[in-house]
């Protein structure tokens, strides 16, 4: 696509999301939509544009969720503070896990990733402020710094999707500038990278903490947008949703987590009720599918499709 | 008796569920480890495949009568035909492709086994009978040991130690072995190699089942019992690095043991302590106690 219809498509975008709350959507519903959004964009940054793919991603949104529900619930803190209380944890959980699973690669990495997140859920399970099988229950919204009324759905949904587009540009900035040209390359060829000189731990390890933190932010928006956290957000199931998410929407490019999340989300909302343990088996074979016969997920493939129609027509006499 | 404090009874009581737990870790990683070195493929699937191995002896027992004794056999089978079916349909068009596909797919099926038996089953655990002549117990003096507890852990020695003899000491296993150094070469020498992958990976898939018959008795038959399970064995492996077969046992068997001190010592750290332990051999030796860079 040309970088003129890559704008019309970015600014149509936005203003859908803009007029959608007047258009008939559920205001809640968006917000939780748009969470997992920023979930799947942080997750993207590390599997799109640095191929790591960690299978253990619902540990930074999880614990953040239950870090900013009981700041709130418990002590009272404002929803801001409990928000970068919960970015803080994303960052730190990050970094001792991202410090330990990039000393392997591809599937160990992957592996490793689970398994340290599974320390993290069973923290979860048993430490005492969690709520145990309940979670933590009715995280109330004060107005933010005391001057924002996010306690309106309608306020919460335009905070929520203006940390969306920040993440969004954040991640193109992170990935356009000269340290993201380097994480692709690590991507391309990790060992020329290497002997090219480059400390490509380092840079790894820096992505899977921006990532992680990332990931955080979701968690604690999530936290704020249903007014709960339970221990489905540290489950193995979210990590293995945001991976699809990623997957289907199309991984290393930039609109396609936030596609992928609003399926995933969407299908999750209207199946859970109807189908029952299907939705399982739904997510299972979108994976399989995406996997077998869709590998550059649905922007990827929109972006070949144009791609190849721009270049048959320049080529055409 | 205390040892360090703490009753001994308790200690070798716990001592010996690790011990059976080590079994199935043992089990599920051999498999892991068979399947990973010939197809390169991390099957997220395994837990899935030892829960229905579970699945197919109740339903055996349940719909049909039929006797554990049979059940230990045609149970592995008929989920290793399934585990077959899986590798021609899906898993022999991504060979090519990154390692990662593989754990993806493998994961997407896991899900959709998962997601059916909960349908059929519901979430709840069924319990499976301890088969008559393994009931009871031996009265050690120091200790009382179930029958059947002795028998999981003999009897995943003896197919662990088989399938290690069979790979290492065979002509089969030594083909099997070539194939993991270099699959154009020994199509070369005439070998069907997409068969010989094919078989490898119905293998890998029975003896996750035959775990899964295993422990039928022992825990709750319930869909998510691999879903947790699989998470450890990754662990195990990763530890025990994942080219090793022997590895693969001995690690599954000593983190088993080491899981079973911890509920003694530490109850609530077992469920972690394996991944714990991951986490040190990492920063100490990342390729893995057994393993090879």
């Amino acid at each position: 696509m040309t970088m003129r219809a890559t704008f019309v498509f970015y600014a149509a975008a936005l203003f859908l999301a803009v007029a959608a709350p007047y258009l008939g959507l559920y205001p809640v519903f968006g917000m939780q939509l748009m969470c997992f959004a920023i979930f799947a964009c942080a997750f993207n940054l590390i599997l799109g544009f640095s191929k790591m793919l960690s299978f253990g991603h619902a540990a930074y949104f999880g614990s953040a969720a239950y870090l900013t529900g009981w700041l709130i619930t418990a002590h009272g803190v404002g929803p801001g503070l409990a928000i970068l209380a919960g970015i803080l944890l994303g960052v730190v959980l990050g970094a001792v896990i991202g410090a330990i699973a990039i000393r392997r690669e591809g599937i160990y990495f992957a592996m490793i990733t689970l398994a340290l997140a599974q320390v993290v859920y069973f923290v979860c399970v048993e430490a005492p402020f969690t709520g145990g099988e309940n979670g933590i229950q009715g995280i109330a919204r004060e107005s933010l710094f005391g001057v924002i009324p996010i306690q309106s759905d309608l306020v919460f949904y335009y905070l929520v999707l203006a940390l969306l587009v920040a993440v969004m540009l954040f991640i193109a900035r992170v990935v356009h500038s000269p340290y993201g040209q380097v994480l692709k390359a690590i991507r391309e060829n990790e060992p020329r990278a290497i002997s090219l000189g480059y400390r490509v731990e380092r840079y790894k390890l820096t992505a899977f903490i921006l990532s992680a933190g990332m990931s955080a932010l979701a968690g604690s928006l999530k936290a704020l947008s249903l007014g709960f956290a339970t221990l489905t957000d540290v489950e193995q199931g979210t990590s293995g949703q945001v991976i699809l998410m990623t997957l289907l929407g199309g991984a290393g490019t930039f609109f396609g987590p936030v596609v992928g999340a609003g399926v995933v989300v969407t299908l999750q909302q209207y199946l859970s009720d109807r189908v029952g343990a299907w939705v399982s088996v739904i997510i299972g074979v979108i994976f399989v599918i995406c996997v077998m016969a869709f590998r550059r997920g649905v922007v990827g493939e929109v972006r070949a499709f144009f791609g190849k129609r721009s270049a048959a027509r320049s080529t055409a006499p | 008796m205390t040892v360090f404090g703490y009753p001994l009874p308790a200690i070798l009581g716990q001592l010996m569920l690790g011990l059976v737990n080590g079994s199935f870790y043992a089990l599920l990683s051999l498999g892991l480890a068979v399947i990973f070195g010939l197809l390169r493929v991390v099957n997220f699937a395994h837990g899935a495949f030892y829960m229905l191995g579970a699945f197919a002896a109740y339903v055996g027992l349940t719909s049909f009568g039929i006797s554990y004794w049979w059940l230990l056999l045609l149970a592995p089978l008929a989920v290793g035909v399934l585990g077959l079916i899986m590798e021609r349909l899906l898993l022999q068009h991504i060979y090519r492709l990154d390692p990662l596909y593989g754990l993806l797919l493998t994961f997407g099926v896991a899900l959709i086994a998962e997601g059916v038996m909960r349908d059929r089953f519901g979430s709840s655990g069924n319990s499976f009978p301890v088969p008559e002549a393994l009931q009871g117990a031996f009265n050690l003096g120091f200790m009382v040991l179930p029958i059947y507890r002795a028998w999981v852990i003999l009897a995943s020695l003896v197919v662990c130690f088989g399938t290690w003899f069979v790979i290492e000491r065979t002509r089969l296993g030594a083909t099997l072995r070539a194939g993991t150094e270099n699959v154009r070469l020994v199509q070369a020498f005439g070998i069907n190699v997409p068969m010989m992958v094919m078989l490898t990976y119905g293998a890998g898939v029975a003896l996750a089942a035959f775990a899964g018959v295993l422990a039928a008795p022992v825990i709750q038959v319930a869909p998510l019992m691999g879903s947790s399970i699989v998470i450890v064995v990754f662990a195990v492996v990763v530890i025990g690095g994942m080219g090793s077969i022997f590895g693969a046992i001995v690690s599954g068997l000593t983190l088993g043991m080491i899981e079973g001190l911890t509920k003694v010592v530490y109850p609530e750290a077992s469920n972690i302590v394996v991944f714990i332990i991951m986490a040190v051999v990492l920063i100490w030796r990342p390729a893995g106690l057994f393993g090879r860079e």
